[in-house]
């Protein structure tokens, strides 16, 4: 019986292996998210269906492909996986469930600098969120960190690198940040826009149009465009005049909602503006690195996400309403449902609540939804 | 609330909770109730879909901050019976109601105290034979249930000792779409 550690299950998807997972959660949470690969396949058994035995459910199992039993904490895989061992079914399990498959994080490497450095991605395969981090000659910023601050840390230590700068492209709504605890822990600046900041009940360095910081014995340079759309404080990043990263505004395959914060109306303009205009004046030679992906078709040969801006332009639908009114309708009717708990992780995000971690995984479950396709 | 069974689970993660409960449910008697005290937050949905799936009914939950109550009752529904009483009187029939008239909840305390018709008188049905002494043979009884057999029977036991005017609600509670007055 093997246990699979959130790592080997992420090199599974990003090298587009092979594997079937039977997945022991209730039907709800099933079907609600789970592991995407895009050579998985799939089989969900309640746990609780199998106590009497997995003699109906063996011989439904594939002969020629690697088994992983996964749940949300681990468990139950447990003992469905003991129980398949048994029966004579090789199988492993998921250590952690699905609630360690949602806090991995797996670093990978967009680019080495021209100027010297290298850009970092950190794909949280689990929810979708990206993280990114920028290191030259020992120093190193850290934009939209995720709430395992530690992982951010150890990261760059062992890059022999000090964290100057953290900065939040926007407040989130879909997950916690781990901005303002990576900043305390590491002595950083942590800047966030003014304008989605209102509430919040910390300290904080404002992230104005045009803020611009340098790493590296000021070599490279981390410029702030306000860009608001998906908030009224939304703001993007161009790192060494190449990488664009968008936040919540512009994705690979779709664009930011603009109503989380209950503004959509409002800020449906800003959204429009920041894409159509704004957004237009920059060169299409920009590679742009957003906030999340959305399906793992999104990921590259290599598990990063990221492209052309110029190819998105001519491919992003989001990027070719060319009737207002038509985008307008687009980005407030029919929107997919809000994301877990958002009201709340807003205020977490705010210093205005301060949940446990199990509480903060709780709220965490499921995918993100912050885009409009 | 009292209930027939009681199983502290409390401590014990997943997949412990059903195990246990699915346990306790061997031992238990059709019709019987359980209260199931965990902290696994994983149980609020779990039992429930295990519940659902196993056709055992689950009643309902109270939180009490990390303390998750959950009420269930032993059901077979293969075994269910055939009703027999012919005096019946479908749900909407009850809604309204003269004042000589009683709504009689047969089912368990629990599930009454997890919603009720209002107004309705409380007796669960393997108390109704020592609780009869108490009921004026003269009023109007309407007698509902989850779904209609307990107060088959019950309707039969009151006829048994002399009362004229009672009626089975069918189809039960389990179709009652109206306001639910709770005791939680």
């Amino acid at each position: 019986m093997e246990k699979w550690t959130a790592q080997k299950v992420a090199n599974y998807v990003i090298h587009k292996k092979q594997l079937f997972i039977l997945d022991v959660r209730n039907q709800d949470a099933f079907a609600d998210w789970k592991i995407d690969g895009e050579n998985f396949e799939y089989m969900n058994i309640p746990y609780f269906d199998l106590l009497d035995g997995v003699e109906k459910l063996v011989p439904q199992l594939p002969k020629d492909k690697e088994i992983l039993v996964v749940c949300a904490k681990e468990g139950s895989s447990v003992m469905v996986t003991e129980m398949l061992d048994e029966a004579g079914v090789k199988a492993g399990y998921l250590e952690g469930g699905m609630k360690a498959w949602s806090s991995y994080l797996e670093p990978l490497k967009v680019a080495d600098l021209e100027k010297g450095g290298e850009l970092y991605q950190f794909v949280r395969l689990g929810k979708g969120c990206l993280s990114y981090m920028v290191i030259s000659e020992g120093e190193a910023a850290v934009i939209d960190a995720v709430r395992f601050a530690d992982v951010f840390e150890n990261f760059a230590k062992e890059k022999n690198a000090v964290i100057r700068y953290v900065f939040d492209t926007h407040l989130h709504a879909d997950h916690i940040s781990g901005g303002r605890l990576l900043a305390e822990k590491t002595g950083a600046t942590y800047y966030l826009p003014p304008k989605d900041a209102e509430e919040v009940v910390f300290d904080y360095v404002p992230l104005e149009d045009a803020t611009t910081v340098k790493i590296g014995q000021a070599k490279i340079d981390i410029q702030a465009i306000y860009s608001p759309g998906h908030t009224i404080g939304s703001t993007s990043f161009i790192i060494d005049e190449k990488y664009f990263l968008t936040g919540d505004i512009l994705f690979i395959d779709s664009i930011g909602r603009p109503d989380l914060a209950g503004l959509a109306e409002d800020w449906v303009g800003d959204l429009r503006a920041t894409l159509y205009n704004h957004y237009r004046q920059l060169s299409t030679d920009l590679y742009v690195l957003p906030a999340h992906f959305m399906i793992i078709e999104e990921l590259n040969e290599d598990g990063t996400v990221g492209k052309r801006f110029g190819d998105l332009l001519a491919e992003n639908h989001g990027l070719n309403i060319e009737d207002e009114e038509e985008f307008r309708k687009t980005v407030t009717d029919h929107l997919p449902p809000q994301p877990n708990a958002y009201t709340q992780i807003r205020h977490v995000n705010m210093g205005r609540l301060t949940p446990s971690a199990d509480e903060q995984t709780e709220m965490e479950i499921g995918p993100n939804r912050c885009a409009v396709r | 609330m009292r209930t027939d069974h009681q199983l502290d689970v409390q401590g014990l993660a997943c997949p412990m909770p059903i195990v246990k409960t699915k346990k306790t449910m061997n031992t238990m008697e059709v019709g019987e109730t359980v209260e199931v005290i965990a902290t696994d937050a994983g149980s609020k949905a779990d039992l429930q879909a295990w519940a659902a799936s196993t056709g055992h009914q689950y009643i309902g939950l109270v939180e009490e901050g990390s303390v998750l109550k959950h009420y269930l009752r032993k059901c077979n529904e293969a075994e269910e019976r055939e009703k027999t009483f012919e005096q019946t009187v479908s749900l909407e029939e009850v809604q309204n109601i003269s004042n000589d008239s009683i709504v009689l909840d047969v089912r368990e305390e629990v599930e009454y105290a997890f919603g009720h018709i209002k107004g309705a008188t409380s007796i669960p049905f393997g108390e109704l034979f020592d609780n009869m002494e108490k009921l004026d043979k003269t009023k109007t009884y309407y007698v509902i249930c989850r779904t209609g057999t307990r107060s088959d029977l019950a309707c039969q036991q009151l006829a048994e000792h002399g009362f004229k005017h009672v009626y089975n609600v069918l189809p039960g509670m389990t179709a009652y779409t109206g306001e639910l007055e709770k005791t939680i």
